[in-house]
């Protein structure tokens, strides 16, 4: 009796504990949500004054003409051109950063010998600890002018003569040179990832295909790459939202010019460029717009994000039914 | 992601603003012994980064004056320190740009009297270039204009050689180089180009961010980005602060003055650009209209403090602090190469600062 009584005492305090438990991991999945609701609808709420003035012109418009009144709104808030250079430069980085990336993970896990697969992963991990406004400083003295510079010239004085969008004359910071930049900020994260699910190709899988008489790269192709694919989705997915939202490197080597250029070797500039680097000196109707800028970053990442495991959602579903044939 | 990516900007911001006071490590010892180290105060002021390496040279020095007056001052920028003045967050604030007649209304409102206006130094703005084999160059306001506008747009346009008679310009496209972020010296840069050009004043405007207008222009952050931009652009044309030019070494325009005299900038040629102006009882003025040997491109950078309001103690050492500044502080100034106060507008602002919670 006395048995039963403290086991069941034991299973009642347990019980206790269970529920304490799934309340505080509850509240904790909770607050994230919170926390980001209270910020989306309060920096809507300051932010609402501008976007009613503007209305869609807020996107449509490239005219960013600040004004300086404390309670009225005065300028002309058209964030289009930091749109473009928002998208324009992250696409950018993802076309450089993507194919390198998987090919160097390709290397690592497949090709290169051990000595070499583990410092070479350690120092582009590392990559990823080199802060931001270090990558900026590097690329404004010396990659971009140094190395970049005479590519750019090159390429827009061939190729820019008959393909649009590379045309000169070429300033040297734009929108290419803080995509290339920004490739290798994203490099780190896509690599990393990618080369993990590469490393989780099974084996018997990789030896099948040896039997049945492929050479490596047939085997690359026909086992490895198909079995990533998500997963190299994914990475992209990461790489594509620090890509958005960074601000510091960007912002240095973006050409900081307010408008739409005509050619990827022209400035511009980013949403969150604009923000970091306007936001000291804005009156306050100013500050409403920038803050209407974030709100409107923090929508097209979503947006972007959505879109994107649409993807993933639609060549995962893909890749099961190849592989159930 | 990262919702609106607020902790980026706050880290942006803070680098921002421990950038701004660079290049002014030295802390020069003042000979001033005639102290009793009577007065003791917290004093706390936040506002504009041009000239926060003089205001926090001028703190140190104050500091062997009056050991037990401790005055802290945070580069924010000039918008974030009205905001703080007028929030009533910070003892005084300090601004590139005088009050707009907005502004002195809402701190009415919040205060219930009047803000001064201290103007402490002056700053001029230099018209750099990067042109391969250009020792020197000479410039008009309109031509300026016309360049910044984008309506001129070679080197070797006939406006310009006229100006350079001696030099053969070069066929090369003109780049204009700009600050991409707000900023007291793209306000007096613009302030300036919109008393000489009308084609200017009814467009971009002046102001501490306008639409830059000509389709070659491209944007730098700070000074040092602008200067990279000039430096990295063969054919560009920027304005930086003449000290940050002085310090780096970069060539320079000569700008020709309302009277027609084409003036090399220099602490001499700012601090006579100065002298020669008409200044209004409130001390709110813009530099414009320059003659003699004064540089055009000139702006004073101010002060900001209360009729009321403050407690005697802090009254006090403010009113103490600011009178040495403007008093002893000139030599310190020009060292870090600003321009101080000629003779007539110091009594001005001492008379100012004596009005520093004259209303109680």
């Amino acid at each position: 009796m006395a048995v039963a009584d403290s086991l069941s005492g034991r299973r009642r305090g347990r019980l206790r504990a269970d529920t304490t438990f799934r309340l505080i991991l509850g509240f904790a999945g909770a607050s994230v949500l919170l926390i980001l609701a209270a910020m989306l609808i309060s920096t809507t709420i300051q932010a609402w004054p501008v976007f009613r003035h503007e209305g869609w012109s807020f996107v449509t418009s490239s005219v960013w003409d600040p004004g300086t009144s404390r309670t009225e709104i005065t300028g002309q808030y058209g964030a289009l051109s930091f749109i473009v250079g928002t998208l324009v430069t992250s696409v950018i980085a993802l076309i450089i950063a993507v194919p390198l990336a998987v090919a160097v993970a390709l290397y690592i896990t497949q090709a290169a010998p051990k000595r070499v697969a583990g410092p070479l992963t350690y120092t582009i991990e590392m990559l990823a600890a080199v802060p931001s406004v270090v990558f900026g400083l590097w690329g404004l003295l010396f990659f971009v002018p140094s190395v970049l510079r005479p590519i750019m010239d090159f390429v827009a004085g061939t190729l820019g003569s008959f393909i649009p969008f590379l045309g000169g004359p070429v300033v040297t910071y734009n929108y290419f040179a803080a995509g290339v930049v920004l490739a290798f900020m994203v490099l780190p994260i896509i690599m990393a990832v990618t080369r993990e699910v590469m490393a989780n190709t099974p084996e018997p899988e990789i030896s099948a295909a040896y039997g049945l008489g492929a050479t490596r790269w047939e085997m690359m192709r026909h086992v490895v790459l198909p079995r990533a694919r998500p997963g190299i989705i994914g990475a992209t997915m990461l790489g594509l939202g620090r890509a958005l939202g960074e601000t510091i490197a960007v912002a240095m080597l973006i050409g900081g010019s307010q408008r739409i250029s005509d050619s990827i070797f022209r400035g511009g500039q980013s949403m969150a460029g604009i923000i970091a680097v306007t936001f000291q000196e804005a009156a306050p109707e100013n500050v409403k717009a920038l803050i209407g800028v974030g709100v409107l970053l923090f929508v097209i990442t979503v947006i972007v994000n959505m879109a994107a495991r649409l993807v993933v959602w639609m060549t995962g579903g893909h890749l099961a039914k190849e592989q159930n044939l | 992601m990262k919702p609106l990516r607020l902790i980026p900007l706050m880290i942006a911001f803070t680098l921002v603003s421990t950038a701004c006071g660079g290049g002014s490590g030295a802390t020069t010892a003042v000979g001033s012994t005639n102290t009793t180290g009577s007065m003791q105060a917290d004093l706390l002021g936040a506002g504009a980064s041009f000239p926060a390496p003089i205001y926090q040279e001028w703190i140190g020095a104050y500091q062997s004056v009056e050991p037990d007056v401790s005055i802290n001052y945070q580069s924010i920028g000039s918008g974030g320190g009205v905001e703080q003045f007028i929030g009533q967050q910070t003892d005084f604030g300090a601004s590139d740009a005088f009050l707009k007649d907005d502004e002195i209304a809402a701190a009415q409102a919040a205060r219930g009297c009047d803000p001064i206006h201290i103007p402490t130094v002056f700053g001029a703005v230099a018209v750099a270039y990067n042109v391969e084999g250009l020792d020197s160059l000479t410039l008009s306001g309109s031509v300026l204009a016309d360049i910044f506008l984008g309506t001129i747009t070679k080197w070797n346009d006939p406006a310009i050689a006229a100006l350079n008679p001696d030099v053969t310009m070069p066929d090369e496209d003109i780049i204009v180089a700009h600050r991409s972020d707000g900023s007291g010296t793209t306000s007096i840069f613009t302030t300036y180009l919109s008393s000489v050009s009308d084609a200017w004043k009814s467009g971009p405007g002046a102001g501490k961010e306008v639409e830059w207008a000509a389709p070659n222009s491209v944007g730098g952050e700070k000074n040092d980005g602008v200067t990279a931009q000039i430096q990295q652009n063969p054919g560009a044309v920027g304005y930086i602060e003449l000290s940050y030019a002085m310090e780096n070494d970069i060539p320079i325009a000569k700008m020709v003055n309302g009277d027609g005299n084409a003036i090399e900038p220099t602490l001499e040629s700012t601090a006579a650009a100065a002298d020669g102006i008409t200044i209004p009882d409130d001390l709110r003025f813009n530099i414009l209209n320059v003659g003699g040997e004064g540089y055009p491109i000139a702006g004073a950078t101010w002060l900001l403090a209360w009729k009321c309001g403050y407690d005697q103690a802090k009254a006090d050492a403010l009113k103490a602090w600011i009178t040495w500044d403007l008093k002893n502080g000139d030599d310190l100034a020009r060292e870090l190469l600003y321009s101080p106060l000629p003779d007539s507008l110091q009594e001005k602002a001492l008379a100012k600062v004596d009005l520093i919670n004259s209303e109680g």
